[in-house]
């Protein structure tokens, strides 16, 4: 049997404290799509080094991080979050491969809509400077403006375009 | 005073710490229910709102728990890394996030998460993210003049409203209260629960009233540097609060004696300071006393620190507020800079001593009044304060 999840307020009192935790140890907060952006980092230059140099984007992020880009505090961090989410998920009994899907979709839909979101969400955490975690949440508790605004355009945009897509959820 | 990454955990050890953050921040979604995708977007359409709960609550607590650092002096927010804003990328960015948080039913974090559990849509997310992201990197010099437009660097909303931080961490908080109140009746009515959302039991009339508590707590930790500078213009209070003062005399004597347990900290403008500086003064500012590194001085130590500006009554406030804060071993110098100047610097022996007391005085100022001037002319000044540590460097 899955166990219930836990009350929202709860969760969010708890990550509230983890977020100042963060903040009060290392002056910076929590973040996700950075680790996505090293390990891309590392498989192209590792793959592809001359295509690596070559490339400005590249170029410019190996000229800012010295060593490996697997080196970096949020790799350390979602590491950490695989770890947990695991941990969680076995304690609570919601360990196994599924591929979650709405009613009126195939998988093959569910799928082509994962990796376009995934993609989307990819570029414009790029140019957005960061995603939920990064940006709005961390964003929201340090005040900051640059963060504040993304988060009000990421669920802005969200609600805008929901209607557009509610058969692959409804 | 945190952040404690660089000086007091190393950067190695930091390492070791994000993981740690890492498996709390995991395992904290995974339990909130971050890790289906039905649940997320539940938000978009109306069904579950669990998202908005978490993420507003935590953002508030987040808030609140780094304005309760700053106003107690346990953080410099002047080290941490503020998001920068970039105006026209940022609004760009977000909504092409919006846009990919319908499509594909996750947000980065929410992703791994996700993954984590076997979920394997969440998988091709991860996979799509990457191609995002390679998608950004080969194509970004057609985008890199944009991506660098609007540049305002590390603001924060509540300069950019012009509101006071306390009025914005109310106004943010009642926002939430009533985004928590409308958005749970708007779940019941589209999951046609008919039980009403808010009902009066002593649960939610608990939950309603620390909510209510932390809204009206924000005013409770206004800035403490304002709080300071407001109680110090009460000229009754000032004269009632007892600091230690050191007579000109002692001054120049121990300047003399170049006693190295002694600190000069000068308050005066920094033009003034630059024009003449006593030999060993160190240039500092009230904004000082709020910072990491140069209030590290000020905590040394068997030290005596003495406070300089050109009138008593500047150095009687600064040193107050300084008290306030809890620093310890301050002194203030008797008449300021200027009795110094006419009594020792500028000592004219046209007075004749009365007593014996007066006598030996009267000849100490006429030596220091040779020598100081002379140690101040080949002194080189210290200067104002060095800060090293910058800004932490975070963000996605």
């Amino acid at each position: 049997m899955q166990t219930k999840y836990m009350n929202p307020y709860l969760a969010g009192f708890l990550l509230g404290l983890l977020l100042v935790a963060t903040v009060y140890i290392t002056g910076r907060g929590l973040g996700a799509s950075g680790a996505i952006k090293s390990i891309t980092v590392e498989a192209v230059t590792s793959v592809a080094p001359e295509h690596a140099a070559d490339t400005k984007f590249f170029q410019e992020y190996t000229d800012a991080h010295a060593g490996s880009a697997l080196k970096s505090w949020l790799v350390f961090e979602v590491v950490g979050v695989l770890i947990g989410a695991f941990i969680s998920g076995l304690v609570s009994d919601r360990l196994n491969f599924t591929l979650e899907h709405g009613p009126k979709i195939k998988s093959g839909v569910r799928i082509f809509g994962a990796m376009t979101g995934g993609l989307l969400f990819g570029f414009g955490a790029q140019l957005g400077r960061g995603c939920t975690s990064g940006a709005a949440l961390s964003g929201m508790a340090v005040l900051s403006t640059g963060g504040i605004l993304t988060m009000v355009a990421i669920f802005g945009g969200a609600y805008a375009f929901a209607y557009f897509f509610r058969k692959l959820w409804l | 005073m945190g952040p404690l990454v660089p000086d007091i955990i190393s950067n190695d050890l930091n390492f070791i710490i994000a993981l740690v953050i890492g498996v709390l921040f995991g395992a904290i979604l995974e339990q909130a229910g971050f890790s289906t995708s039905k649940k997320l977007v539940g938000l978009f359409y109306g069904y579950d709102f669990t998202v908005l709960r978490v993420f507003f609550t935590a953002g508030l607590v987040g808030m609140f728990g780094i304005i309760m650092l700053d106003h107690f002096g346990y953080l410099d927010v002047n080290l941490i890394y503020i998001n920068p804003l970039f105006v026209g990328p940022a609004i760009v960015g977000g909504l092409i996030m919006g846009l990919g948080f319908v499509i594909g039913g996750f947000c980065p974090g929410t992703s791994v998460c996700a993954a984590a559990i076997g979920k394997i849509d969440a998988m091709y997310f991860i996979l799509g993210s990457v191609i995002g992201i390679l998608l950004f990197a080969e194509g970004y010099p057609l985008w890199e003049e944009f991506y660098m437009s609007g540049n305002y660097g590390g603001v924060r909303i509540f300069n950019t409203f012009g509101m006071t931080q306390s009025l914005f961490a109310f106004l943010l908080t009642s926002v939430a209260l009533l985004a928590f109140w409308a958005t749970s009746i708007i779940e019941n009515k589209i999951n046609k629960i008919k039980k009403p959302a808010v009902r009066l039991t002593p649960y939610y009339i608990g939950l309603a009233v620390v909510g209510v508590f932390i809204a009206v707590s924000a005013f409770m930790f206004p800035p403490k540097k304002s709080g300071l500078l407001e109680k110090v213009e009460n000229i009754e209070f000032v004269n009632s609060y007892p600091i230690k003062e050191m007579v000109s005399d002692e001054l120049a004597y121990r300047i003399m004696e170049n006693d190295k347990r002694l600190q000069i900290f000068d308050f005066r403008k920094y033009d003034e300071y630059k024009e003449m500086s006593l030999p060993n003064s160190i240039s500092f500012s009230i904004d000082n006393f709020f910072e990491k590194e140069p209030n590290k001085l000020l905590s040394i130590r068997h030290k005596t620190n003495v406070f300089i500006a050109n009138d008593e009554m500047t150095e009687r406030k600064i040193a107050i507020i300084a008290k306030e804060l809890g620093y310890s071993n301050i002194e203030i110098l008797k008449g300021g800079i200027n009795e110094f100047k006419s009594e020792i610097i500028n000592y004219t022996d046209d007075k004749s001593p009365t007593n014996r007391v007066e006598e030996t005085t009267f000849k100490f100022r006429k030596r220091a009044s040779s020598v100081i001037p002379e140690m101040i002319k080949n002194n080189k000044p210290v200067g104002k304060v060095v800060k090293k540590q910058k800004r932490v460097v975070g963000g996605c």
